[in-house]
């Protein structure tokens, strides 16, 4: 089994399209400086950025600013791992654009969920996420395209426009963190963060062709984030490689006070939980993930990724999660209904849109009927009806009976496995357009990815191959909090399949 | 089967303005997804408690410390109407109504 040489002999890549492991060498070593990183993302930006629609919003002063700063610290000697590097936020994360005053922050970034409603707003705090990657040295390029409030799987529900896929300009990214997920497929962002109520994360890291990671529900703050589904809603990172991954999740897991839900048990080093090997590993193939309707390409890739890690002196075993079908069914009850509660908020008085209507009920059936596109008011309607009178028992106290099933379900099985491999997505890459006459057909791109957040467990998504010149992903599913597990077995199968290295058309300067 | 009065009734509640259009395309939209929806009516949770969240976290509690919050005018920077340090609100209740 041939594996990965060591960074400094691989084929030399144009600095954008590396991964952080190897610019991270060449930043302490002093061949290479921060300020050089961040104009290498900007121009990348400045030349594929529109084209692909991937930014709302970029802040180029403020991230040279921030890189001439992580360049006297480099210099000084400061080991922080993520220090210098450029980075990308769903434009779900707020960022800090007022002072105390109310006055516009220079530099400071909008926030708009990828929603109209939230046109122009300017948060008067920082998420978490910024917060935290700001204190680990990492440079904030911009803000990401997404599915308006996140809720969609193509970026097609974005107000501002769909974003393409670098691999395949016709195609979707994937949502609802299609922005975050194209930039760093496309080399504008060395990491970027997204959020997963469904598959957000993993999703669009599978159709563009990169790593990402849907923590365990609670190991990482979701302050600061724009609300969708408050039980399923979390936050995690994008990267060219799995130890990068791994270094991102380092720097935002913890438990954190301005988030009772996040979970106070310690963060593992987890760039040192990557082994290399899975040799000691059983794993479980869930057999109702090789779900009908999955494309032949897909399936034949993440066989032959099953296939690989058997070599690589893994046990496979397969096993059953019943409940799988009706995930679907579950997660759009509960999720509408969460939504309908959290998107109750913006009521055109407060901030955001507002109709201007001098009477009260006509100025917000107004303001959110013309701030919300169709999507999103499809699952303020389904949830609302979902909890509304008569139908609660049917179907809220119903779905919720289920979740209890589908947890029990992987909770037994992974007593007698360490991890669970499965596809990410049924399908590649599809057309833009394709899908967004039927919203059913759409919502079965998360069928494999879903039942991971109604469960609250972690998965990352990892490139397993091409199918028809698109990438495909291969899932692993871990145990509550074992995100180190699910890296380390990601890493092994990166670093034997050689797929970390997949970079699409637009990877040339 | 939703009709279109559920599609009215349901939008009065969430609050949400839609045009006629909107209402034609809702009513066979959500009956589409309710039909898929509706196979969780075949599961057996006689037995099953429902859960709302999966982490085993309860109350969680904190000192009751005073500590400062967003400024009055941060706050407001955003609001589409104000008046001094206030929001700005239609009118709610008025005489003869």
């Amino acid at each position: 089994m041939a594996t990965s040489p060591p960074a400094s002999e691989a084929p030399a890549l144009p600095l954008a399209d590396r991964t952080i492991g190897e610019v991270s060498d060449l930043l302490r070593a002093r061949k290479l400086s921060s300020v050089e990183l961040v104009r290498a993302c900007l121009e990348r930006i400045a030349r594929d950025g529109e084209r692909l629609n991937t930014f709302l919003a970029v802040g180029d002063e403020a991230a040279l600013e921030a890189a001439r700063d992580a360049d006297r610290a480099l210099a000084a000697g400061d080991e922080r791992p993520l220090l210098g590097i450029p980075y990308a936020l769903k434009d779900i994360f707020v960022t800090k654009a007022l002072d105390e005053a109310g006055q516009p922050l220079p530099g400071g970034l909008p926030t708009t969920a990828g929603s109209k409603i939230l046109d122009g707003y300017r948060s008067p705090y920082a998420s978490s996420a910024e917060d935290r990657l700001r204190a680990a040295g990492a440079i904030l390029l911009g803000k990401t395209n997404c599915d308006e409030f996140a809720m969609g799987s193509s970026n097609e529900n974005s107000a501002f426009g769909a974003v393409h896929n670098p691999w395949d300009e016709s195609t979707v990214p994937g949502g609802s963190s299609g922005g975050s997920a194209a930039a760093v497929a496309a080399g504008e962002a060395f990491f970027a963060l997204g959020t997963d109520t469904g598959g957000s994360i993993r999703q669009p890291a599978s159709l563009s062709g990169i790593i990402g990671l849907k923590p365990t529900y609670g190991r990482v703050s979701r302050y600061g984030m724009v609300a969708f589904a408050s039980s399923l809603d979390q936050c995690g990172p994008f990267a060219r490689s799995v130890r990068d991954v791994a270094l991102v999740l380092g720097a935002v897991a913890g438990h954190e006070p301005r988030d009772s839900t996040s979970v106070d048990t310690p963060v593992p080093n987890y760039a040192e939980a990557l082994k290399g090997h899975v040799r000691d590993l059983r794993l479980g193939v869930p057999r109702e993930y090789f779900v009908a309707g999955m494309e032949p390409g897909v399936e034949k890739a993440v066989r032959a990724a099953i296939d690989l890690l058997e070599e690589l002196g893994a046990e496979i075993v397969e096993v059953s999660l019943p409940s799988t079908d009706k995930g679907l069914a579950t997660y759009y009850i509960i999720a509408p209904a969460e939504a309908s509660a959290n998107l109750a908020r913006y009521d055109g008085v407060k901030y955001g849109y507002s109709a201007g209507d001098d009477d009260l009920l006509t100025n917000y059936l107004r303001s959110r009927g013309q701030g919300f596109g169709p999507e999103v008011k499809r699952r303020i309607m389904l949830g609302t009806y979902a909890l509304s009178a008569g139908y609660y028992d049917a179907y809220y106290l119903k779905a919720q009976q289920v979740r209890t099933l589908i947890k029990a379900e992987f909770d037994d099985v992974l007593e007698g496995v360490d991890a669970l491999i499965a596809p990410t997505s049924p399908s590649v890459a599809f057309e833009i357009g394709a899908k967004t006459q039927d919203p059913l057909l759409m919502y079965l791109n998360d069928a494999c990815t879903l039942p991971v957040n109604i469960a609250g467990l972690p998965g990352v998504s990892a490139p397993c191959g091409l199918s028809d010149g698109l990438p495909v992903g291969l899932q692993v599913i871990g145990r509550a909090f074992d995100e180190a597990t699910v890296l380390r077995i990601a890493d092994a199968y990166e670093q034997a399949a050689g797929f970390g290295s997949l970079r699409p058309p637009t990877a040339h300067d | 089967m939703i009709t279109r009065a559920d599609v009215e009734h349901v939008a009065a509640l969430a609050r949400l303005g839609l045009t006629e259009e909107e209402i034609e395309r809702m009513v066979s939209q959500l009956n589409h997804i309710l039909e898929a929806i509706a196979a969780l009516q075949d599961v057996d949770t006689s037995a099953v408690g429902p859960t709302a969240q999966v982490i085993p976290l309860e109350n969680v509690m904190r000192e009751d410390v005073p500590r400062d919050g967003i400024s009055r005018e941060a706050a407001l920077a955003n609001a589409p109407l104000r008046e001094g340090g206030h929001l700005r609100v239609p009118v709610v209740l008025e005489e003869g109504r």
